[in-house]
């Protein structure tokens, strides 16, 4: 059976993309580490730089690792919808669980009425 | 090619966006416990009890994520090399695969264990609860991966690299990589910012 | 018990087997009617061809009539657990005499509500998307046949675990999706919400799995030449629906999974102690749950584009807002999810965002409904019995959709709330929509798969049955709710004066029990008379591809694969006077396989461990599943070749059988 790749069978260039991801994952992981560990940051900025650093090594990935830009357009499209779908929920999830407040018990009604004032702008 | 040989290729290619897409409903599962992981971790859902802060070793985890990380790189070389032949190659950079993974499970398992045996198990407070599930998950599905590799590997050396064996080899290097990008935003939401105080 | 014994048999004793008379009655009864079978089946001297052409097959045209037995005889026991309920609630009313004991009761009202919805409805959609789907657009299997075994195999699996609670142990009280911390281990000890967990979780992933099937079967496997805004509205709305399970499944194997750990292994997610927090679960399970709703009507929707079309001979107005309106209601029902619990405490500015996406949902779907009547407009349009559970859905799903505009209100809403109101308007969505919609695909498709049609006149009957049955169910539903009746009670004081309407809903309920009598006649009629009632392959002057198939359809399906020219590919050739090309090629199709049959065994058994505690089968069972899987999936030998010259003999025989 004729194996696909026998033409370039000694091309590096797949091979010099899996070093470029690796390099690239590896400092993005340890960029995440250090300014942690270090507190290079308030909290809250750290938060979104974490968080930055970790789409970066997502998008290296998949571009280095799983290829993504070529192949089936449907790998993208899928990818696309469910990054759509994972955000609208976990985001919806986290937003609804902090607001679940009405029927909180350790303050009294009086109390209560006065945060939903407050929160809520009514 | 004939009718018969584009189907065949068809099909392998079928396999593969179907993996794929299977793996995009395993990130919608990661996502719900992602959810359930940032709802928990909170000053209620801690329950008194130790927080990420307290209990994670984000030393030792760094050293987690780099052994998963290389194992990401060298599946790739070896699927890589599978494809051009060189198949002493391919097994090598394989079977580095399988003991990277095996030592990333076994230091995750070293981990569970510590925190269970101090009495902080996932019994002991929503949070824990949240964390030995999430990353708990990513866990099993690493072993899941670990066993398809062995089959792999066997059947790799068993039918001398047959053409459908390193079709095989292209859908678990998929799946393999795929735990790696999980176990990112595990690192950067659990551990990293999970544990910040 | 001693140590050995609990071993074995985990927290399983003698006590599990006994029941009060009801439930022995249908416990025995069912273990009677499955004696019964098991020894026609060896009188008949059957076992080989239900072995080969039916248990081992990975025809989906077999395995959509699998789904179909499957869902047709659950609806027999979530009809049966409907006239209970509804009993209980009249003789209660009347004279305060306890047909169920509140328990019974309880687990009454989870079971109807767990078996329609997942055993029923979704048993009914499979069987759709396996019969029609590949026909429609001119392949011949899906994509992974295997896992369509594999998957279909699970369904009967978890069937069997919803079922097994009538035999030993008890079933869950806690409602069709079991909200902690009722369904916890401090309110719910025993067997019974384990006994829906794993039962739902394992058909679960089978669903899952046909999503990812049916998803790359449409995008993979159409005929050349189809390309997708060529589909038939019907493969479109199972393509968006496909989308959906495949998304949201994921979250009800996560919430599933977050229970049982909490009973199972004394993890906190949605306890009331140890910072658990069970608003968590019913976040995310109606997170799931909205989607569900939307995934069981969607392919309704698609087999009324079907059916209009064909019945007015016309094509489907507007087909492409057709398809964005299926796309748009996938897309809002994925942001809509909190308007199921409005009044649990999110405060006014969430509530307000999911009140207006809730309310958006309904112009989408407005669309629709104008399209489908714009379509019969200047149609020479026949009023046969698929059509006419079409009339009957436009009538009851409008209403029912102008009831959730209502529902959508959050202020309006804290009235509605669990009342009778609600549980009225989510049964004229679901009977409406989806079971309108499943009775016309079967009355619809029924020619194409046995060459002969149903009876008329039973079929005009049963649909009268059941829409004046419906109205008369569900409209008093209405009225209670409106005055204040919460829902799942099992008696209302008799002081209120609800008596009347109650004994309206119980007329109603059997009114659509003879509606279903008449079904079931109706098949039977036909299947006597089949020679009477006989057929060619095109009954209805339909439009699309299945109908260009033999009937019933050869295994093989297509003898060549169809090219492609147009919309309503089979109309067209009809008007140009094409056929299929006649060069036959050989074709290759999955060999038979045992390995879902005997994953759905193992995982019924699983099920069966987990429930009971016997751990050491858990173990068993997990690895045996894990064994067989490598096994199979290593197995390169598993396709056989039908050669063209085979394929030129059928074919040659199907046309004197014809002619």
């Amino acid at each position: 059976m004729k194996k696909p790749q026998l033409e370039n069978r000694h091309s590096p260039a797949p091979f010099l993309a899996y070093i470029i991801g690796f390099v690239l994952s590896i400092v993005t992981t340890l960029a995440a580490y250090f300014i942690t560990v270090k507190r290079l940051w308030t909290a809250d900025a750290l938060i979104y730089i974490i968080l930055s650093l970790a789409v970066v090594q997502l998008i290296v990935q998949i571009v280095f690792f799983l290829h993504i830009g070529r192949g089936s357009r449907w790998k993208a499209i899928s990818f696309y919808f469910m990054l759509f779908v994972v955000l609208i929920i976990v985001i919806g999830t986290i937003w609804i669980m902090h607001n679940l407040n009405y029927n909180m018990m350790d303050m009294s009604p009086a109390e209560m009425k006065e945060y939903m004032h407050a929160n809520e702008g009514i | 090619m004939t009718t018969r040989a584009k189907e065949i290729a068809e099909t392998q290619e079928r396999k593969s966006l179907g993996l794929w897409v299977y793996l995009m409903t395993d990130c919608m599962l990661f996502g719900a416990l992602f959810a359930t992981f940032a709802t928990l971790n909170t000053h209620v859902g801690v329950f008194g009890g130790p927080s990420g802060a307290d209990l994670f070793n984000l030393k030792f985890v760094l050293v987690e994520t780099m052994l998963l990380l290389t194992s990401s790189f060298t599946i790739g070389l070896a699927y890589l090399c599978a494809t051009r032949g060189f198949k002493a190659q391919s097994m090598f950079w394989l079977i580095s695969t399988f003991l990277l993974g095996a030592s990333f499970l076994a230091l995750e398992l070293w981990e569970f264990n510590q925190l269970a045996a101090e009495g902080h198990g996932w019994w002991s407070s929503a949070f824990l609860s949240a964390y030995f599930v999430l990353v708990g998950t990513h866990g099993a599905h690493i072993a899941v991966g670990l066993i398809w590799m062995a089959v792999v590997i066997f059947r790799l050396l068993q039918r001398n690299f047959k053409q459908t064996d390193v079709q095989r080899l292209s859908l678990l290097s998929l799946f393999w990589h795929f735990l790696d990008i999980i176990w990112i935003f595990i690192f950067s939401f659990v551990y990293l910012i999970g544990g910040m105080s | 018990m001693s140590d050995l014994q609990q071993f074995i048999f985990g927290r399983l004793t003698w006590q599990d087997f006994i029941h009060e008379p009801i439930m022995a009655g249908a416990g025995i009864g069912m273990i009677v009617a499955l004696i019964a079978l098991i020894g026609l089946v060896t009188y008949l001297k059957k076992w080989k061809w239900l072995w080969k052409n039916w248990l081992t097959t990975l025809d989906p045209k077999k395995i959509g009539v699998m789904y179909l037995i499957v869902s047709v005889i659950m609806l027999l026991r979530g009809g049966a657990d409907a006239l209970l309920v509804r009993a209980q609630q009249v003789v209660n009313n009347s004279n305060g005499v306890e047909l169920l004991n509140s328990d019974h009761f309880q687990q009454i009202f989870t079971a109807h509500g767990s078996i329609m919805i997942f055993f029923v409805a979704m048993g009914l959609i499979f069987a759709l998307f396996n019969m029609i789907v590949p026909q429609q657009i001119g392949a011949r299997d899906v994509a992974y046949p295997f896992l369509n075994s594999v998957s279909f195999w699970l369904f009967a699996a978890g069937m069997i675990l919803i079922n097994a609670p009538m035999i030993v142990g008890e079933f869950s009280t806690a409602g069709w999706l079991a909200y902690p911390p009722l369904s916890g281990l401090e309110y719910s000890p025993g067997v019974g919400v384990d006994y829906w967990i794993w039962s739902l979780q394992i058909a679960g992933i089978g669903s899952l799995l046909s999503g990812v099937n049916f998803f790359m079967t449409i995008i993979k496997m159409r005929a050349p030449g189809m390309k997708m805004m060529m589909m038939p509205i019907f493969t479109w709305s199972v393509f968006v629906t496909v989308l959906l399970i495949m998304t949201v499944f994921p979250i009800l194997t996560v919430s599933l999974g977050l229970l049982s750990l909490d009973r199972l292994m004394d993890m906190h997610f949605f306890t009331t102690d140890a910072g658990g927090n069970p608003m968590l679960y019913i976040n995310l399970i109606w997170a799931w749950g909205h989607p569900e709703v939307y995934i069981l009507v969607l392919p309704a929707f698609g087999v009324f584009s079907e059916v209009v079309s064909t019945f007015s001979s016309k094509k489907i107005f507007g087909y492409t807002s057709m398809v964005f309106a299926l796309i748009a209601i996938a897309f809002f029902s994925f942001v809509v999810w909190l308007h199921h619990f409005f009044t649990m405490g999110a405060g006014a500015n969430v509530n307000t965002f999911f009140g207006i996406t809730t309310m958006i949902i309904a112009i989408p779907t407005g669309v629709k409904v104008f399209n489908w009547i714009f379509t019969m407009y200047r149609g020479r349009v026949r009023f046969t019995t698929p059509m006419l559970w079409f009339m009957g859905f436009v009538v009851t799903f409008t209403i029912g959709g102008l009831t959730g505009v209502m529902l959508s209100v959050p202020p309006a809403d804290f009235q509605f709330h669990n009342s009778l109101f609600l549980v009225a308007h989510f049964h004229n969505m679901i009977i409406g929509g989806v079971v309108f919609g499943v009775f016309s695909a079967i009355t619809y498709w029924f020619p194409k798969f046995t060459g002969f049609k149903l009876h008329e006149g039973l079929g005009k009957a049963a649909f009268w049955c059941w829409l004046i049955g419906f109205i008369l169910a569900f409209g008093p539903l209405y009225i209670l709710g409106f005055m204040g009746a919460v829902r799942r009670l099992d008696h209302y004081d008799p002081s209120l004066g609800w008596e009347g309407l109650f004994i309206v809903a119980a007329v109603g309920v059997v009114t659509i029990g003879l509606g279903v009598a008449f079904q079931l006649l109706q098949v039977t009629v036909s299947i006597i008379n089949r020679k009477k009632y006989k057929v060619g392959p095109d009954p209805w002057g339909a439009r699309t591809l299945e109908w260009a198939t033999a009937t019933p359809p050869a295994e093989y399906v297509f003898a060549t694969t169809p090219q492609v020219k147009s919309r309503d590919e089979f109309w067209a050739m009809k008007q140009e006077g094409r056929s299929f090309s006649k060069k036959y090629e050989d074709v290759w199709l999955p060999k038979n396989s045992s390995v879902g049959l005997l994953i759905g065994l193992l995982a019924t058994g699983f099920g069966l461990a987990v429930v009971w505690h016997m751990w050491w089968a858990v173990l068993l069972t997990f690895v045996a599943i894990v064994v067989i899987l490598v096994i199979r999936l290593t197995n390169d030998d598993t396709e056989m070749k039908l050669s063209a010259e085979e394929i030129a003999r059928h074919e040659a025989a199907l046309q004197r059988r014809a002619a």
